[in-house]
């Protein structure tokens, strides 16, 4: 692995998040703002402090039409005269932009940056928003002809059960694993619980749960939605007197693949996922089975099963055997995804990776409620899936020992 | 209150005979029951109440839906409208969607709206294909015209049947109708129209004791999603 060499260590001091959802009234800017000022003020900021600012988002140059966004957020948070950037990179723009805050305090260029990541979706319809997310596939020889992203996961899901024998019961038991949690976590866009026989056994299933993307089916699919997460960074050595307990990056591991994925020669092999989670183990010296909580992309059900192997929770194979047996729940092997998930949290593109952090900082400082909160979780892992798995972040974050 | 009953008559339009939509019951993705059944003219108070909150609600263009299903369902309750009925969906005895229309000849229905008051769940769509079950299968109608106010509607029943596009203008707002042909109805019905007769003792006692009502702010809340606010 390049660049091993030693990095001050970056911990995680403020997290912010808004409910996600539908949120007609306000606009992008608010959103961005709202859960900036809530990171700031967990992390015991006032107005000074923030020495650069990192913007996540992927859309509101097309469906807002507004560039600039960092430009704009850093006044409106009255952080002048702080560094400020934009960060596109797809769904996975959250992470991005998270890593960009730590390498610029690893490096010493900051001290403290603020980060957030926000999508404003629901502006547009659904068909709409599906086509925006589509243009980041290769323009001539996939876009053109009309793919989408859930195209691509129908794909790559028939693929994955030729191949591995997951079942389409595997896949029921992650959206209802993930809707139940949803219902726990005030954030979350859909708080609606799944039964197995409203959306698999039952006649009517047909038309409660159709076919998305065959084999996918309309809960397979994360929700278009609007929301945003902040978090705020510092270097380790700055935290004098923490109020709450401090959690730092231990790992941080970003790779691609190719674009296209007729250029796989293994479609179902996520070596992006494999490869950011690698490096994200060994620059924090851990295992996965060092993990006490992850969450994983889970745009579609069959993502959190095919991650949960690629990560190295599960052998090739196994995952979806292990969620139909309630190893990623709360109390299993390896909880994934308690806070919902990308499934039941939601899936504003930008905010995304960020809020997969803010989640597992909570869950490191043991500020969850009962049903969702592991006990005495240490170190949490977050995988950020940019495209269809070809620019992959991945986190690895520890509860700093008092 | 005296009244010319003479006059009455005349103003009040043609009734057709219309039997009876025979009641089902539909399991929704929660795992919950949902009884479909006939509503009766003398419910058309106890319903409105569920209505009303929604006047105030523009997401989606609920406040229109609901406006002029309110007015529908008044003309109904109060003989202003030619053979109209309505259909509506409980759970556990709440009211949680509620669909109506009439027969605008022996062959043609109008529909007229479709109201979700508990969303997320497909309630819309589990109701309208009722509706549309009740004119092709239990009327017997040829077809049935149809417009949608809001892009959900237009998605859910332009786009999933798929119907067909006239020049016909529909009563509700002028525009050009849909069509929902035998053809159609019967193609699309393995897909979209679910549900099992009889319904079982029990889920229809419950629903039939009662129509109970959510207040107006879980009306609002369940519609408009305002949580965290």
């Amino acid at each position: 692995m390049a660049g091993t060499q030693h990095f001050r260590d970056v911990a995680v001091i403020g997290v912010g998040m808004i409910p996600f959802g539908r949120r007609d009234e306000d606009t992008l800017m608010d959103m961005l703002a709202w859960s900036s000022l809530k990171a700031l003020d967990d992390a015991g900021l006032g107005d000074g402090g923030v020495d650069a600012l990192y913007v996540a988002n992927m859309g509101s140059g097309v469906i807002q039409h507004q560039t600039g966004l960092a430009s704009a957020l850093v006044d409106r948070l009255s952080l002048l005269p702080a560094a400020a950037e934009s960060i596109e990179n797809g769904p996975a723009s959250g992470a991005s932009a998270i890593k960009n805050g730590l390498l610029a305090i690893a490096s010493g260029y900051c001290d403290t940056v603020l980060v957030v990541g926000g999508e404003k979706m629901r502006e547009v319809t659904g068909w709409r928003a599906t086509d925006f997310v589509a243009t980041m596939t290769h323009p001539t020889s996939e876009y053109v002809y009309g793919i989408t992203l859930p195209g691509m996961a129908g794909m790559f899901t028939r693929l994955y059960m030729e191949k591995y024998g997951v079942t389409r019961e595997m896949l029921v038991s992650i959206s209802i694993k993930n809707q139940a949690m949803g219902t726990l976590n005030p954030y979350a866009h859909v708080e609606m619980a799944l039964s197995k026989e409203g959306i698999f056994d039952d006649p009517a299933a047909i038309v409660n749960n159709p076919p998305a993307a065959d084999p996918l089916h309309l809960y397979d699919a994360c929700p278009v939605s609007d929301g945003a997460a902040a978090v705020v960074l510092t270097a380790l050595d700055k935290v004098k007197k923490p109020s709450k307990p401090p959690v730092v990056i231990a790992g941080f591991g970003q790779a691609t693949d190719t674009h296209t994925l007729q250029e796989r020669s293994d479609p179902t092999d996520l070596k992006a996922v494999t490869l950011a989670a690698q490096q994200a183990f060994e620059r924090a010296k851990l295992k996965p089975a060092d993990i006490h909580v992850a969450e994983l992309h889970d745009a579609f059900t069959i993502l959190e099963i095919a991650e949960s192997e690629h990560v190295g929770f599960f052998k090739k194979g196994e995952g979806g055997k292990a969620a139909l047996a309630g190893k990623t729940k709360l109390g299993g092997q390896i909880p994934i995804n308690l806070s919902g998930g990308l499934k039941a949290r939601g899936h504003p593109v930008g905010a995304t990776g960020v809020a997969q952090v803010v989640d597992i900082v909570w869950q490191l400082r043991h500020e969850l409620p009962k049903g969702r909160q592991v006990q005495n979780a240490q170190n949490g892992l977050t995988v950020n899936f940019g495209g269809f798995g070809n620019n992959v972040l991945a986190f690895v974050l520890r509860r700093v020992q008092e | 209150m005296a009244m010319d009953m003479e006059l009455e008559m005349v103003l009040r339009p043609h009734q057709y005979e219309m039997p009876p939509y025979p009641p089902k019951v539909i399991t929704l993705a929660n795992g919950k029951k949902m009884v479909v059944r006939q509503a009766e003219r003398e419910d058309v108070p106890e319903i409105l109440k569920s209505v009303h909150p929604c006047l105030f609600i523009e997401r989606d263009y609920y406040d229109i839906v609901s406006a002029r299903l309110y007015g529908e369902l008044l003309a109904w309750y109060r003989y202003r409208v030619k053979s109209a009925y309505c259909l509506m969906g409980q759970v556990e005895g709440f009211l949680v969607g509620i669909v109506n229309g009439r027969m605008e000849t022996e062959k043609v229905g109008m529909s007229y709206h479709t109201l979700a008051i508990d969303r997320g769940l497909r309630i819309g769509s589990h109701l309208f294909a009722a509706k549309m079950e009740y004119h092709l299968e239990y009327l017997h109608q040829e077809e049935v015209l149809i417009v949608a106010e809001s892009p959900i509607g237009f998605r859910r029943w332009m786009i999933e049947y798929p119907l067909e596009p006239t020049k016909i203008p529909h009563e509700l707002g002028g525009g050009d109708s849909y069509l929902l042909t035998r053809e159609i109805y019967f193609k699309a019905k393995p897909r979209l129209v679910v549900g099992e007769r009889p319904v079982p003792a029990d889920l229809w006692e419950v629903a039939t004791r009662e129509i109970k009502f959510a207040d107006d702010d879980t009306i609002r809340e369940q519609i408009a999603g305002l949580k965290g606010r």
